[in-house]
C-alpha cells in the first residue's frame, strides 16, 4: 500500500529569538527601485532572510517585479522567477512539484528546499485567488504563497482593487464634485476566506512588517510546518496611501492599534491571535481610526460622516464577527444556545 | 546533437489504440516528471490515459488536476524552469483560457509538448475539429506540427521533446491533433522499447538556465526598451535553428527505429508530376489521397501535399513541392476573416513563401470542414475541378471558396 500522503521533509527553521539573534545575510539586497519607504519592499527582504539561502522564489507582476528585479541589477540572491500577475498559486505548484519528481528520481539532490511565491493584493486577492485556493488544496507539496498588500494596483498607478479600503482616493476612484466616494466596496478578509475554506491548508496568518520578528517567525513558521501555506501582508505604500514616507512604520503599527488589521495565525485548524491584536480581542481599547485615516492623503477627502462610517464598520467586525478580521459571519442564536448546551452535555458525560 | 546508435533491443509492440493514447505511450517512454490535466474535450483523453499509466505504476510523475487551464499552462511552465520533462495539452476555447501562459513559455525558453486536440471555438458551442485553437500561437516562437496518424502522433512526441529540449532551441513545442478523426480513432500502433526511446531521447538538462539554490540566477527580470529586441531576436535565432535540429532528429529516429525516414517537414502524395495539387495539413489527408488516387484513375494529373510542420515554416520543402504545379488549392480547415483575398491562414502562408519562386503557380484558398464537418469525396472532386480549370484556362476567377456549405 502506499502511503495516504507523501509530503517531503521541510527546513526546520527555529523562530528567532530577539532582534539580536537574526541572521546578518541578506537574500533581497541593493538593485532594486522601489519608493522610499516602500513597506512592501521591506517585506521582501525580511521574508527573503526568514528563509534562507536554500529557498526558490517566484515572484508575480506589481510592484516587487518591476521596480525589484531590472535587467543586470537583480536584487535577488537566491533563485527567482518572474510569474504572471494571477499565477502566484500556480508558480508554488509547479515549481514544488517539478522539485519533488526530480527528487524522487533521484536527479536532482535531495534535500528540502523552501518554494515561495509572492504576489500582490490585485494579484493574489483579484486575478489570482482561483490560483491561489486550487494550491492551497494540493497537500503533498511544501510551499509558501506571501501576498503582500499595499491596497491598490500600485505598480499601474494606484487602481483600486477589492483590497482598497473603502472610499479611498485612488486613480479609479478620484473624489469629484458630483461624487465624493465612488469605490463603496468593502476590503475582503482574504486569510479569513483561505484559512476557512482549505482544510489541508495547515498554516495561515496575517502580518504587519511593523512587527519585523514576529513577521519573519511567522514566515519560517509557514514554511517549516509543511503542505501550503498562506501569508497576508498589509504594507504601508507612501505612493499610493499619499503620505510622508518616514511614516510607513507608523502606520504599520496604527493600523493594528486601531484593529483595521487584526494580526493573527491559523496553525493546524486553530486560530490565535498575537502581537496587539491580541490584547484587543481580550478587551484593550483600539484607538480610533480616525487618527490612522487622516495621516493618509487617500482619505484626505473624507468628511465625518465618512469617518464614522468606516469606524462602524471596524466596530463590527470586532463585536459582530464570528472571528474578527477571519470569519464575516456570525451563529444565529438557537445554534449558539444549541452548541453550549452540548458543550455542557459533553463535559458532563467526559 | 548526434547518438550513437546501438543494434536494435527489444522490437515494437503492436497495440491497437487512439491517438491520444499513442501520445499516452510517448509520455512513458519519454519518462516525464510533471503533467498537469484539465477536462475539455478531445484532447483530454491523453490525461485519462496518463493517469490509467501512472495509477498501473508504469509511469511516475506528478500528475496535477488544475483548476483551470490558465493554471494548468503556468504550473507545467514553472516545473520546467526547474528541470522537469513536462507535458500539458487543451483544446478550443480552453487553449484560449491559458493564452496568457501560453505566450510567456516561448519568451521565457522554457520547453515543453502540449497536445492541442484541434476544436471549434465557441460560440456557438461545437466539440468538432477546427484549427484555429492552435494556429493562435504561430507568432510566438511555439514550434507547431500536425500529425495525420496515431503512429506518427507517438513518433512526433518523442522527437518534439528531443527538439525543444535540445539547448540550442529550448521552446515549447505543440501537437495539433485533429479532434476526433485522430484524437480518437483507433488504429494498430507500434510501440517502441523503452530502451530505443532512450537511445534517441537524452535527459533534459537546463545546464546553467536551471533554477535551483546552487545557481541563485534571476529569470525575466524587466528589461524594457534596453533589452527586449535582442531577446526577441534571440527568439529568433533559436526558431531558424529548429529547423535543422529537426532534420537531425528524424535522421536519428530513423537510425534506431526504422521509422519516419521521409520528408520531416511535407509529405508529398503523387504530387512530382501533378498539375494541380491540394494542400493541407492533419487527417485531411486521409479523404484527399482517396480523391486524388480517383482522379488520376480518370487520368487528371492531381497530387496532395501535407504539410507536417507549420513553425518553423518549410519555406524550400514548401517551394520545391509545390513551385512546378500550375494550381494548388490550399485546403484551410480554419478562418482568418478580413485576411488577403479572404482566405485562411495556411493560404496566406503558402501564397507567402511562394512569392519568390520565378515561375509561381497559381494560388487558390478552399475553406473546409470546419467545426469537425466532413471532408468527403465530392469536396475533394469539387476542389481538384477548380483547380484543373485554373490550370487549363491560367485564369484565377475567384481566389477563394467555402466548400461544403449549405444554402
Ligand atoms: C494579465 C495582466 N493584466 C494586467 C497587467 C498589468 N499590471 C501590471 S502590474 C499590475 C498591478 C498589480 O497590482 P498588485 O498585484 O496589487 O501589485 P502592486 O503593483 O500593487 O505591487 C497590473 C494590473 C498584467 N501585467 N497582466
Ligand atoms: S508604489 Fe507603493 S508598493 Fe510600489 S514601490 Fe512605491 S511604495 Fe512600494
Ligand atoms: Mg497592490
Amino acid at each position: 500500500m502506499t502511503k495516504a500522503l507523501t509530503v517531503l521533509p521541510t527546513q526546520n527553521l527555529e523562530p528567532f529569538k530577539g532582534v539580536k539573534k537574526i541572521a546578518l545575510e541578506e537574500y533581497f539586497t541593493s538593485g532594486h527601485r522601489t519608493c522610499q519607504g516602500c513597506e512592501s519592499a521591506l517585506v521582501m527582504k525580511l521574508m527573503a532572510k526568514a528563509a534562507g539561502p536554500r529557498t526558490v522564489i517566484l515572484g508575480a507582476t506589481g510592484c516587487m517585479y518591476v521596480a525589484n528585479t531590472t535587467y543586470y541589477s537583480t536584487s535577488w540572491v537566491v533563485p527567482w522567477m518572474h510569474t504572471q500577475l494571477g499565477a502566484a498559486g500556480s508558480a508554488a505548484v509547479g515549481t514544488a512539484a517539478g522539485l519533488k519528481a526530480l527528487m524522487r528520481k533521484n536527479r536532482i539532490k535531495q534535500e528540502p528546499i523552501n518554494v515561495i511565491a509572492f504576489c500582490g493584493d490585485g494579484g493574489g486577492a483579484d486575478m489570482g485567488l482561483s490560483s491561489i485556493s486550487a494550491a492551497l488544496t494540493y497537500p503533498e507539496y511544501n510551499f509558501l504563497i506571501l501576498m503582500y498588500d499595499n491596497e491598490s494596483y500600485a505598480n499601474t498607478d494606484i487602481q483600486l482593487s477589492s483590497m482598497t479600503p473603502y472610499g479611498a482616493n485612488t486613480t479609479f476612484s478620484p473624489p469629484g464634485k458630483a461624487r465624493r466616494i465612488l469605490h463603496k466596496r468593502w476590503k475582503k478578509n482574504v486569510a479569513g476566506m483561505l484559512a476557512a475554506g482549505h482544510p489541508e491548508c495547515r498554516y495561515v496568518a496575517t502580518v504587519d512588517a511593523s512587527y519585523a520578528l514576529e513577521m519573519m517567525n511567522r514566515v519560517r513558521k509557514a514554511l517549516t510546518i509543511g503542505g501550503p501555506t498562506f501569508i497576508h501582508s498589509l504594507d504601508p505604500c507612501p505612493k499610493g496611501w499619499d503620505y510622508d514616507p518616514i511614516q510607513s512604520h507608523d502606520l504599520g503599527e496604527l493600523a493594528v492599534e486601531t484593529g483595521v488589521w487584526p494580526l493573527f495565525e491559523v496553525e493546524d485548524g486553530v486560530l490565535k491571535f498575537y502581537g496587539k491584536s491580541k490584547s484587543i480581542a481580550q478587551g484593550r481599547k483600539r484607538k480610533p481610526v480616525r487618527e490612522y485615516l487622516l495621516r493618509q492623503g487617500r482619505f484626505a477627502h473624507f468628511t465625518d460622516e465618512d469617518i464614522e462610517y468606516f469606524q462602524k464598520k471596524i466596530d463590527q467586525m470586532w463585536e459582530r464577527w464570528l472571528i474578527p478580521g477571519a470569519v464575516c459571519i456570525a451563529m444565529s442564536d438557537d445554534i449558539k444556545k444549541a452548541l453550549a448546551k452540548s458543550e455542557v452535555e459533553l463535559a458532563t458525560a467526559n | 546533437m548526434t547518438v550513437a546508435t546501438k543494434p536494435a533491443a527489444a522490437a515494437d509492440k503492436e497495440m491497437l489504440i487512439s491517438g491520444c493514447a499513442a501520445i499516452a505511450q510517448a509520455l512513458r517512454l519519454a519518462d516525464i516528471d510533471v503533467v498537469t490535466a484539465y477536462p475539455i474535450r478531445p484532447y483530454d483523453t491523453v490525461m485519462q490515459a496518463v493517469a490509467k499509466l501512472i495509477a498501473n505504476g508504469e509511469l511516475d510523475a506528478e500528475y496535477i488536476v488544475a483548476s483551470s487551464e490558465h493554471d494548468q499552462f503556468e504550473i507545467v511552465k514553472h516545473a520546467s524552469a526547474v528541470g522537469a520533462r513536462v507535458f500539458c495539452g487543451s483544446s478550443g476555447v480552453g487553449w484560449m483560457y491559458a493564452m496568457e501562459a501560453i505566450a510567456v513559455t516561448p519568451a521565457l525558453r522554457l520547453p515543453m509538448v502540449a497536445l492541442v486536440g484541434n476544436r471549434a471555438l465557441d460560440d456557438p458551442g461545437a466539440f468538432g475539429c477546427e484549427h484555429n485553437d492552435a494556429l493562435c500561437v504561430r507568432d510566438l516562437g511555439w514550434m507547431l506540427t500536425w500529425v495525420d496518424t496515431a503512429q506518427e502522433a507517438l513518433d512526433t512526441a518523442l522527437i518534439a521533446y528531443r527538439v525543444a529540449e535540445d539547448p540550442r532551441i529550448f521552446l515549447p513545442c505543440a501537437i495539433g491533433a485533429d479532434g476526433a478523426f485522430l484524437t480518437h480513432s483507433e488504429t494498430i500502433v507500434k510501440v517502441p522499447s523503452k530502451e530505443k526511446v532512450d537511445q534517441f531521447l537524452p535527459k533534459y538538462d537546463r545546464g546553467d538556465k536551471l533554477l535551483h539554490p546552487d545557481n541563485p540566477i534571476t529569470i525575466a527580470p524587466q528589461v524594457n526598451e534596453d533589452w527586449v529586441m535582442e531577446i526577441r531576436k534571440q527568439n529568433d535565432e533559436a526558431m531558424r535553428r529548429a529547423r535543422g535540429v529537426i532534420q537531425e532528429a528524424f535522421r536519428d529516429f530513423h537510425k534506431i527505429f526504422g521509422r519516419q525516414g521521409g520528408n520531416p517537414f511535407v509529405e508529398s502524395y503523387m504530387a512530382d508530376d501533378a498539375e494541380v495539387i491540394l494542400f493541407g495539413q492533419g487527417t485531411l489527408s486521409m479523404p484527399v489521397k482517396v480523391g486524388v488516387r480517383k482522379l488520376r484513375e480518370q487520368g487528371h494529373k492531381v497530387g496532395f501535399v501535407r504539410l507536417r510542420w507549420l513553425r518553423p515554416f518549410p519555406t524550400p520543402e514548401v517551394q520545391e513541392a509545390l513551385g512546378r504545379a500550375k494550381a494548388v488549392g490550399v485546403v484551410d480547415r480554419d478562418y482568418s476573416f478580413g485576411s488577403p483575398n479572404y482566405g485562411a491562414v495556411l493560404y496566406n502562408e503558402v501564397r507567402s513563401a511562394l512569392y519568390d519562386l520565378p515561375k509561381r503557380p497559381h494560388v487558390i484558398s478552399f475553406i473546409c470542414g470546419l467545426g469537425g464537418r466532413e471532408v468527403t469525396l465530392d469536396s475533394v472532386v469539387e476542389m481538384s475541378e477548380i483547380l484543373l480549370k485554373v490550370a487549363k484556362t491560367g485564369k484565377v476567377e475567384q481566389p477563394n471558396y467555402w466548400i461544403g456549405v449549405r444554402g
